[in-house]
C-alpha cells in the first residue's frame, strides 16, 4: 500500500479506531463532527428547566445540586422567612457555568406557590401561560422579516415535576397538572425527599405511580413515540422502567470513607446523594445532562413547539402578517404552514 | 363569723388514706375510655404511627388505603378497640379522618371532623340531661393528633386554617409526621418555624399543665421546648447491634423508632398514656365541652323558641343563663304564643273566607250553565212541537182528504150497486 500524506485532521471525538482502508480513498467528512464540536463551544448551549412542585420538596436543592453551583431561586435571593406566595408565581433565573471549554447558559425557572393553597384549581394556568408564552415569543421571532441570526430559545425545555413522597398514590393535583402539561412540554417526574421511603416502599410506590400515569393516558419523557429507532427504545424502555426518579438533594458535603461526598447525615446514617445503592440522584443526572440533554432540546423544538406553532397559524390563517409576506413576495402564512408540518 | 381554713391534726389513725385506692379500684373495674382523633394529609404515617403507639394493628393490611379509597370527599371514620394492660381497661377510640386535604380544592375540608365533635358534644349533653343517667358512655374526642408534613418551611394554609377552626373545640397536638426526612439541624429549624407561626396566628394548641412537683415540672419544660414532636412510626422489628428494635431499614442505616435521639416517638407515647391521658380528658370535660353546652344553651335560651331543638329532649337547666328570671322567661314565652295562635287565628280566617268565595262563585257559574242549558232545551222542545203541530196538520189534511175520497168512492159504489140491481131488475122481467 503507497502511503500517500495523510491530510491533516485530528481525530474525529469519540469514535475509536476507524479503519480508513487505504489513504487515498478517505474524503474527511467525518471531519465535519469536529467542525461542529468548535463551532457549538464557541456559541454555548442553553438550557431551560423549570420546577414544579409543592414548596418544601427540595426543587432549589435539587437544582443547586444538579449544576454543583447555587443556580437555584433561593441561593441567588436569600429569603430570611420562608413565605408561601399568595398566588403562583414564575421566578426566572439564568446562569452562566462553563465546564472544560463548553459554556452553558442555564436558566432554571421556579414556580413558587403552586400547590400550595387550600383552593387548587387551576393552579396550573399560570404555568400553562408562561410555556405558551415563551412559544409565541419564538414564534414571533422566527415570523419576523428581519430575523437574528440566533434567535434567543427561552423555550421550556424541560419540567421537572416533584411529587411529595406519601408512599401511596398520585394526588388528583399531581394527575391534573401533569395531563394537561404532557402536551405542552417534556415532563420529567420525580419522587422529592425519597429518604423518607425505604426500598420496599420506594418500588411499590414507583409502580403505582406508572400505573396511574398509563392508566391516566400521561406521556411523561421520555416519549413512547418519539423512540427514532431500536437502540433508542432499547435505552429508552430502560429509564422508562425506571421513572420516577427517587432523588434526594444536597448542597453540603461530609467526610465518608475518607471521601469527600455530597449528602445528608442523620443520626442513623449519611445519605450519599450519588451514591445509586441510596438514591437515583445519579440516574436523573445523567439524563437530564450527560445523555440526553439535545435529545430533549430535540423534542421540545421539534414537536412542541410545532404543534404550537401549527395551532396558532392555523388559527390565524390568512389575516396575520399576510402583508407583510406578500410584500417580500414569500408565500402566505398558511401555505408555509402546510409544508412544514410533515 | 368566718373560721378560715381550720387545720385539724389527727390524734390517731383515722383511716380516710385508703379513698384514693378506692378509688383506684373502682376505676380499675369500671375500665378506662379514651377517644383520639388524627388528622392529616394522606401519606404521612397516621396509621402506622397508631399501630406504633398502641401495639396493635388497628389498621391490618386489609385496610385501604389512600391508594384504594374511592370516595374523594372527607370520611369521618371511627374504630374501636379493647387493650388490657396489668388488669386495667382501656376502650380506645380512634377517629379518623381519611380524605382530608387530598383533593385539588380543599375548602371547607375540615367541616365533617368539626361536625363530628359537634355531634359527640351534644350527644354527651343529651345523656348528661336525660332523667335516666345510668350509662354515659363517654364518646367526646379528648384529643386530635394533627400531622404536619416534613417539609421543612412552616405551616401550610390548610394547616393554619384548620388549627384555627379546632383549637376552641378540642386539645389540638400538633406532630410532625415522618420526622426521619429531617436532618437535626433542619428539625431544629422547622419547629422553631412552626412555633412561631402558632404563636403568630394565636393559635392555642394543648398546654401541658404545671405543677407543684419540681421532678414533674423539669419534665414538662422538657416537653415543651422540642414542640412539636416529630415522629416516626413503625411495628417492623430490625436487629440492629445484636438488639431487636422497631424501626425503619434504610440503605444507609436504621431510624430506630423508639431512640429519643432519632425522634420523638417516646415522649409523644409516655404524654399521650402514661401521664397525661387523664388531664386531657379532665380540659375536653372542663373547658372545650363546657364550652360548647354555655354556648348551645345560649342559644336555646336568648331565642325563646328552640332553634336547636334535638327530637324529644329539650334541654331544661333555664336558670344557668345570666340576664333573665324563669318567670320573665315564661311570660316572655307565653306571650310569644298567644301572638302566634292570634296570628294562626287571622290566617285561617283569611283563608276560610277566600274559600267560601270559590265556592260561591262556582255555584253561581254552574248556576248560570244550567239556567242556559234549560233555555236552550226549552228551545228545543218548542221547534220540536212546532214540527209536531205541522205534522199533525198534514196528517189531518190527508185524512180529510183521505175521508172525502172515500166518501166518493162510497157513492161511487152505491150508485153502480144501484144500477146493477135495476139491471138485474129488469133482466128478470
Amino acid at each position: 500500500m503507497s502511503e500517500s500524506t495523510k491530510p491533516h485532521h485530528p481525530n474525529p471525538q469519540g469514535k475509536g479506531e476507524k479503519t480508513h482502508g487505504s489513504d487515498f480513498s478517505y474524503v474527511g467528512i467525518d471531519a465535519i463532527l469536529e467542525q461542529m464540536r468548535r463551532k457549538a463551544m464557541k456559541q454555548g448551549f442553553e438550557l431551560n428547566i423549570m420546577v414544579v412542585g409543592q414548596s418544601g420538596l427540595g426543587k432549589s436543592t435539587l437544582m443547586n445540586t444538579l449544576f454543583k453551583s447555587k443556580v437555584s431561586r433561593k441561593s441567588v435571593q436569600p429569603n430570611p422567612e420562608e413565605r408561601i406566595p399568595k398566588t403562583i408565581e414564575i421566578k426566572s433565573i439564568s446562569h452562566d457555568i462553563e465546564e472544560k471549554g463548553v459554556r452553558m447558559k442555564l436558566t432554571v425557572i421556579d414556580t413558587p406557590g403552586f400547590g400550595d393553597q387550600i383552593n387548587n384549581e387551576n393552579c396550573w394556568q399560570p404555568i400553562m401561560k408562561f410555556i405558551n408564552d415563551q412559544y409565541e415569543a419564538y414564534l414571533q421571532e422566527e415570523i419576523n422579516i428581519n430575523r437574528k441570526k440566533r434567535i434567543p430559545d427561552s423555550r421550556v425545555h424541560c419540567c421537572i415535576y416533584f411529587i411529595p413522597p406519601t408512599g401511596h398514590c398520585l394526588r388528583p393535583l399531581d394527575v391534573e397538572f401533569m395531563r394537561r402539561l404532557s402536551k405542552v412540554v417534556n415532563i420529567v417526574p420525580v419522587i422529592a425527599k425519597a429518604d423518607t421511603l425505604t426500598l420496599e416502599e420506594r418500588d411499590y410506590f414507583k409502580q403505582t405511580i406508572r400505573e396511574e400515569l398509563r392508566a391516566n393516558g400521561i406521556d411523561v419523557y421520555p416519549q413512547k413515540e418519539f423512540d427514532e429507532d431500536a437502540d433508542d427504545r432499547m435505552i429508552n424502555d430502560k429509564i422508562r422502567e425506571m421513572i420516577p426518579f427517587a432523588v434526594v438533594g444536597s448542597d453540603q458535603e461530609y467526610q465518608v470513607n475518607g471521601k469527600k461526598i455530597l449528602g445528608r447525615k442523620t443520626k442513623w446514617g449519611t445519605i450519599e446523594v450519588e451514591n445509586i445503592a441510596h438514591c437515583e440522584f445519579a440516574y436523573l443526572r445523567d439524563l437530564l445532562i450527560r445523555t440526553h440533554m439535545q435529545n430533549i432540546k430535540d423534542i421540545t423544538g421539534s414537536i412542541h413547539y410545532e404543534t404550537y406553532r401549527v395551532r396558532r397559524l392555523n388559527e390565524s390563517n390568512g389575516s396575520w402578517g399576510d402583508r407583510r409576506f406578500r410584500h417580500a413576495g414569500l408565500p402566505r402564512l398558511g401555505e408555509m404552514a402546510n409544508s412544514n408540518s410533515k | 363569723q368566718y373560721l378560715g381554713d381550720l387545720i385539724c391534726n389527727l390524734e390517731g389513725y383515722v383511716g380516710f388514706a385508703s379513698l384514693p385506692n378506692q378509688v383506684y379500684r373502682k376505676s380499675v373495674k369500671r375500665g378506662f375510655e379514651f377517644t383520639l382523633m388524627v388528622v392529616g394529609e394522606s401519606g404521612l404515617g397516621k396509621s402506622t404511627l397508631i399501630n406504633s403507639l398502641f401495639l396493635t394493628d388497628l389498621y391490618s393490611t386489609e385496610y385501604p388505603g389512600p391508594s384504594h379509597r374511592i370516595k374523594k370527599t372527607v370520611q369521618v371514620e371511627q374504630s374501636k378497640v379493647l387493650i388490657k394492660e396489668g388488669g386495667v381497661q382501656l376502650l380506645l377510640t380512634i377517629v379518623d379522618t381519611p380524605g382530608f386535604g387530598d383533593a385539588v380544592d380543599n375548602s371547607n375540608c375540615w367541616q365533617p371532623v368539626i361536625d363530628h365533635i359537634d355531634s359527640k358534644f351534644e350527644d354527651y349533653l343529651n345523656s348528661e340531661s336525660r332523667v335516666n343517667r345510668r350509662q354515659m358512655p363517654d364518646s367526646r374526642i379528648h384529643c386530635c393528633l394533627y400531622f404536619i408534613a416534613p417539609s421543612g418551611h412552616g405551616l401550610k394554609p390548610l394547616d393554619i386554617e384548620f388549627m384555627k377552626r379546632l383549637h376552641e373545640k378540642v386539645n389540638v397536638i400538633p406532630l410532625i409526621a415522618k420526622a426521619d426526612t429531617l436532618t437535626p439541624e433542619e428539625c431544629q429549624q422547622f419547629k422553631k418555624q412552626i412555633m412561631r407561626e402558632i404563636q403568630e396566628h394565636k393559635i392555642k394548641i394543648y398546654e401541658f399543665p404545671e405543677t407543684d412537683d419540681e421532678e414533674e415540672n423539669r419534665l414538662v419544660k422538657k416537653i415543651k421546648d422540642k414542640l412539636p414532636l416529630a415522629v416516626v412510626g413503625s411495628n417492623t422489628i430490625i436487629e440492629v447491634n445484636s438488639k431487636r428494635v422497631r424501626g425503619r431499614q434504610y440503605p444507609w442505616g436504621v431510624a430506630e423508632v423508639e431512640n429519643g435521639d432519632h425522634c420523638d416517638f417516646t415522649i409523644l407515647r409516655d404524654m399521650l398514656i402514661r401521664t397525661h391521658m387523664q388531664d386531657l380528658k379532665d380540659v375536653t370535660n372542663n373547658v372545650h365541652y363546657e364550652n360548647y353546652r354555655s354556648r348551645k344553651l345560649a342559644a336555646v335560651t336568648y331565642n325563646g323558641v328552640d332553634n336547636n331543638r334535638v327530637k324529644g329532649q329539650l334541654c331544661t337547666k333555664l336558670d344557668t343563663v345570666e340576664g333573665m328570671s324563669p318567670l320573665a322567661q315564661m311570660e316572655e314565652e307565653r306571650r310569644e304564643h298567644v301572638t302566634k295562635m292570634k296570628k294562626m287565628e287571622m290566617e285561617m280566617e283569611q283563608v276560610f273566607e277566600m274559600k267560601v268565595k270559590e265556592k260561591v262563585q262556582k255555584l253561581k257559574d254552574s248556576e248560570a250553565e244550567l239556567q242556559r242549558r234549560h233555555e236552550q232545551m226549552k228551545k228545543n222542545l218548542e221547534a220540536q212541537h212546532k214540527e209536531l203541530e205541522e205534522k199533525r196538520r198534514v196528517f189531518e189534511e190527508e185524512r180529510a182528504n183521505w175521508e172525502s175520497q172515500q166518501r166518493l168512492e162510497q157513492q161511487k159504489m152505491e150508485a153502480s150497486r144501484g144500477k146493477k140491481s135495476s139491471n138485474a131488475k129488469v133482466k128478470t122481467h
